[in-house]
């Protein structure tokens, strides 16, 4: 698809997001002015309080924004996921520049102008607002508008507390390696620092002393262009602003309300689009908090941010229980679930039917020419075999060192480390010979790939089920019951491709599977 | 508090190293005072201190001015003269003694309303840079709560009397003005809420010569007009005789010498005659 077409098919969610992303920016500005400029004030007047209030500003800012975001989620009342969180970590990122310009431009006002002030019987709030502000204008405006621009910057980083904002595009783009979702989330990010900045500048520049003359002409660039953002935010895309009332299905949903989570990928998406379906369709009030980075689903569970998610037994075993890797399926699931409910107070759901394993790849004609069926048959044929695998696997304990040890490969050469996504078309293409993909990944029957059965049962099995908190668990049992075993890895590879190889919606894709099912 | 000369008479400076040559020839300009009685005291320092951080900036300052005077604080610069000027408005405070204006200390009013009942000019007229020159000469009376109507007239009246045509220069900014233009501005300002009493900090200090001389002249036709008592710092002898109706000289945080510039002119303090040498240069 060309950037064109691209942009022509998704214009009304790329304005949607657009809408976001001004909404967050100029929500979290506003509340660093309202909270800075009076806090800049009193740093004025009360000097002691310059060191602590400036250092913490300092530090907010030196924290890495989604560090930010991550610790934000725990905390009552300003917490948990969503706009909110992003506008008050922005917030908190855009309060050093209003503060500390603030503080600069009035502090920088020449004393006799002040002593003048004074003098003239002006009380402190005369002073303040005829002399003080006035002159400190510009200053105080190059604060807000480099608040403005880093805020821009850090909101595409929210999209992974389920903030939406163009970031979701960069996020969706990096992850499934599509150009076009990362250009248009890029270029429209910095379309839009360039024209806040723009107007911000003009605004400034019509305070300067001596700007007279086209003052009134700055205003009007200033104000029109921020009325230009502002009508994009009240009117741009048709989606609704999801993160604060949620997208609930065409139906007035009078049902109780439930959140629904996913992980930062294509299947978690699917996965958690299929169970907010099925809700919506028993009538409960959903509310969508996909894409949430790292283990951001995880602590928003444990937060009450989201009642359910998407999650693989083996993911949870080693990573979020951190125990060692053991191989039989229902062991796994059947520790995971007791720990679950004694450490967290959360619910396993009954297996969905697939496992999203590591998956030992190879050209679908080598497997037929030479009968291959098993890891271990591959292992006398592959000394010549170029293998080609992902940074991930190259790197976890359950990964290629492991695998090769147990299996006793003896590859010629060592093996290319290159994104994962990559490591497909090399194995159809002949680059490479053997990979280690996910066995749910659409592109294994789509490229003609074989995968062999991991007979030595070397991989943990990442079967993949729904975290539940225990108190939204009564209500979920339904759905759970009903998607028991329903979902094979076929159906799963191929819904995986719908999205990721054919570009559909995950809601359409979604929408077809259960009209089958 | 001695009547002088009468307004106009030549005041002369003689030579001090060539007896009988004249140096200098003033005209007194500010002269009108007769002997007043003490109720006309408007401003009066008893025995007033005033120290920061242990260093004793001013000591035993006892002086009064009496209405419609011109008195004339002079010395060198780090005298104590500007701190003695701010101590009438209050922008500092005592640290012994007491200042009275109106007959009451100044730390028993409301620094505020004090403010407002005295004119404050300073060096380039203390002008806000951002306000046009009828922003600046009305904001004292936009304060006050005036209508915008009757600031405007009283602003141009004031504009009028310090000589700038209201229709040229009401809406230009202060950087758009001459040095003595300002300053004429930073006057017209101090006077727009008519006040009995105008503090000046080396108002003319940072002009050429001739704009100078000229604006001490205008300053003194106002002062005679209005009849405005005024407390003026200066580092300069020549203004100080001009202008002045009395003269305190200052010397390390003291008053060493007040009196009339006729006075001035024959005193045998050191100080005085090292100022009065600088004439002959």
């Amino acid at each position: 698809m060309s950037f064109l077409d691209f942009i022509t098919a998704n214009w009304r969610e790329l304005m949607m997001l657009t809408r976001e992303h001004i909404v967050i920016v100029m929500l979290s500005t506003a509340f660093a002015v309202v909270l800075g400029l009076p806090l800049g004030v009193l740093l004025t007047r009360v000097r002691s309080l310059q060191v602590p209030v400036l250092g913490f500003a300092n530090v907010m800012q030196t924290v890495p924004s989604l560090a930010l975001f991550g610790l934000l989620i725990p905390l009552p009342f300003i917490g948990g996921i969503g706009a909110r969180t992003a506008v008050i970590a922005l917030a908190l990122y855009a309060l050093l520049p209003v503060i500390r310009n603030t503080v600069t431009g009035i502090l920088g006002i020449d004393p006799k102008i002040r002593e003048t002030a004074v003098a003239m019987g002006m009380t402190d709030s005369e002073r303040l607002l005829l002399v003080e502000l006035p002159l400190a204008a510009p200053v105080i405006l190059t604060g807000i508008r480099v608040a403005v621009v880093i805020s821009v910057g850090v909101a595409t980083v929210a999209a992974a507390v389920g903030a939406g904002g163009l970031g979701t595009y960069i996020f969706r783009g990096l992850r499934q390696n599509d150009n076009n979702l990362l250009i248009a989330g890029a270029v429209a990010s910095a379309l839009l620092a360039l024209l806040f900045d723009l107007a911000l500048g003009q605004i400034e520049r019509s305070f300067a002393i001596g700007e007279r003359a086209q003052r009134t002409r700055r205003r009007i660039i200033g104000l029109g262009i921020a009325g230009v953002l502002a009508a994009v935010a009240i009117l741009g895309g048709s989606g609704g602003f999801r993160s604060a009332v949620g997208r609930s299905g065409e139906l007035p949903a009078t049902g109780e309300r439930i959140v629904v989570g996913s992980k930062d990928f294509t299947e978690s998406i699917i996965l958690a689009e299929i169970l907010a379906q099925m809700l919506e369709r028993e009538g409960f009030a959903v509310e969508r908090q996909f894409e949430l980075g790292g283990n951001l689903p995880h602590e928003s569970l444990l937060a009450k941010a989201v009642d359910v998610y998407p999650e693989y037994t083996g993911t949870a075993f080693t990573a979020i229980l951190k125990r060692d890797p053991i191989t039989d399926p229902e062991a796994v699931y059947r520790e995971t679930a007791a720990s679950y409910a004694k450490d967290f107070g959360l619910v396993l759901s009954p297996p969905l039917g697939f496992a999203n394993d590591f998956a030992i790849l190879i050209r679908g004609d080598v497997a037929r020419k030479q009968g291959l069926r098993t890891v271990s048959d591959a292992v006398p044929v592959s000394r010549d075999w170029q293998a080609g695998f992902g940074q991930d696997f190259m790197s976890r304990a359950d990964g290629y060192l492991g695998f090769v040890r147990a299996y006793g490969f003896a590859f010629a050469r060592q093996p290319r480390e290159m994104d994962l996504s990559l490591t497909y078309r090399a194995l159809a293409a002949g680059e490479l010979d053997i990979i280690a993909g996910n066995s749910t990944d659409g592109l294994i029957s789509a490229l003609d790939l074989f995968q062999l059965e991991d007979d030595r049962r070397y991989f943990p099995p990442y079967e993949a089920v729904f975290v539940a908190r225990q108190e939204k668990a009564q209500l979920l049992r339904a759905a759970f019951e009903r998607l028991r075993n329903t979902i094979s890895t076929d159906e799963m590879r191929k819904m995986n491709f719908e999205v990721d190889g054919n570009k559909r919606q995950p809601r359409d894709v979604v929408a077809e599977w259960l009209r089958e099912n | 508090m001695h009547s002088t000369a009468l307004a106009g008479t030549p005041l002369k400076i003689q030579d001090p190293f060539n007896k009988g040559k004249i140096v200098a020839e003033y005209v007194v300009a500010n002269a009108r005072i007769e002997v007043t009685n003490s109720d006309d005291k408007i401003i009066e320092f008893r025995s007033v201190g005033f120290a920061v951080d242990g260093v004793q900036m001013l000591a035993e300052i006892d002086l009064a001015v009496t209405r419609g005077e011109t008195l004339v604080l002079l010395g060198e610069s780090g005298c104590g003269k500007t701190t003695t000027l701010k101590l009438i408005n209050r922008l500092i405070e005592p640290t012994e003694g007491e200042v009275l204006v109106n007959g009451r200390s100044t730390l028993a009013v409301d620094a505020v309303e004090l403010r407002r009942g005295i004119g404050y000019v300073l060096q380039e007229g203390g002008l806000f840079p951002h306000m046009t020159v009828s922003e600046n000469v009305g904001l004292p009376l936009r304060l006050a709560g005036l209508d915008s109507s009757s600031i405007e007239n009283r602003v141009a009246e004031m504009l009028e009397l310090v000589d700038l045509a209201p229709d040229r220069f009401a809406a230009r900014f202060p950087h758009e003005l001459s040095g003595g233009q300002r300053q004429r501005l930073g006057v017209a300002r101090a006077l727009v809420a008519d006040p009995d009493l105008l503090l000046l900090d080396e108002p003319f200090g940072a002009l050429d010569a001739l704009t100078r001389a000229a604006l001490q002249q205008e300053f003194a036709r106002i002062v005679r007009e209005l009849g405005k008592t005024a407390v003026f710092v200066t580092h300069d002898l020549h203004e100080a005789m001009l202008l002045g109706s009395r003269i305190a000289l200052m010397e390390k945080g003291r008053i060493v010498f007040l009196g009339t510039p006729k006075d001035f002119a024959a005193a045998t303090l050191p100080l005085a005659r090292a100022y009065l040498e600088t004439v002959a240069l």
